[in-house]
């Protein structure tokens, strides 16, 4: 049984800068390996029935995870993460995007950048998100798509979304 | 150019005026009263409020009322829960691959 973990979310709609703070019952370099290892990554980055399928990672400033992102119906949408500044087990800094199948990437769609920072606590490691959504335009795009009810959305799905 | 509503609730003053208004219809003069800013600085929050429909409009006689428009409202919290629901979902994943790691 594992705890229900409730991620603190704060939003600065004004920014469009939406924070996730969450904590982890694991020591901080058995967090930053999982969300740094494509192996890992693959077991848990894209929320069920999604699969990540990882095709390239080079996790390394100017590198980038080139994943597949597989639906329950079997169709894929590749997704590409670019690292920016990385700082051994402290944060890393991305930018996420939508692309092809060999990683292009496709500029019709927005780009998120994330920062992703690690702490480590008395009780394991708190892991601090911050997203920012490239423009207001993104946002209200995604917005009056609408939603379908237990529709799990990802930040790669957003684009995926807008494709639709 | 249609107004962004992420823009419009991110302003403490039109927060306020969104509260008032969802206890009950107003009239912009009766809304004003419960601020210190001058009545201008209110009819411009309440432009941008209507603007991305979160306000409505309502001749009455020779007064106009505002209502509060629910439907919009729920368009950013029903966004914010889905993107919240995605995220424990990935986290609790997380919470497994940690737990597998340990006992490794």
């Amino acid at each position: 049984m594992i705890a229900n973990k409730e991620p603190k979310v704060t939003k600065d709609l004004a920014n469009k800068k939406i924070t996730f703070v969450r904590e982890f019952d694991a020591p901080l370099e058995q967090v930053w390996h999982a969300w740094t290892e494509a192996s890992l990554l693959d077991l848990w980055w894209a929320p069920r029935p999604w699969k990540a399928i990882t095709k390239t990672m080079d996790f390394s400033e100017g590198g980038h995870w080139l994943y597949n992102m597989m639906g329950p119906d079997g169709t894929g949408q590749f997704c590409r993460v670019d690292f920016k500044k990385i700082v051994p087990y402290k944060s890393f800094a991305t930018v996420d995007s939508f692309c092809s199948e060999d990683g292009k990437v496709n500029e019709s769609f927005p780009q998120t950048d994330w920062n992703i920072e690690f702490i480590a606590t008395s009780e394991g490691t708190t892991v601090k998100i911050d997203l920012t959504f490239a423009s207001e335009a993104d946002l209200q795009k995604i917005l009056e798509m609408g939603f379908e009810q237990g529709f799990a959305m990802g930040l790669s799905n957003l684009d995926e979304l807008l494709a639709e | 150019m249609k107004k962004d509503v992420f823009q419009a609730i991110a302003d403490p003053t039109r927060r306020a005026i969104l509260s008032l208004i969802a206890l009950q219809a107003m009239t912009p003069n009766a809304l004003a009263e419960h601020f210190d800013t001058s009545r201008q600085a209110v009819s411009k929050h309440i432009k941008v409020l209507t603007e991305c429909n979160l306000l409505k409009q309502e001749q009455s006689g020779r007064e106009i009322y505002y209502h509060f428009n629910p439907k919009k409202m729920k368009e950013v919290v029903d966004w914010l829960a889905q993107f919240r629901q995605h995220w424990e979902t990935k986290f609790n994943q997380l919470d497994i691959v940690l737990k597998n790691l340990k006992t490794k």
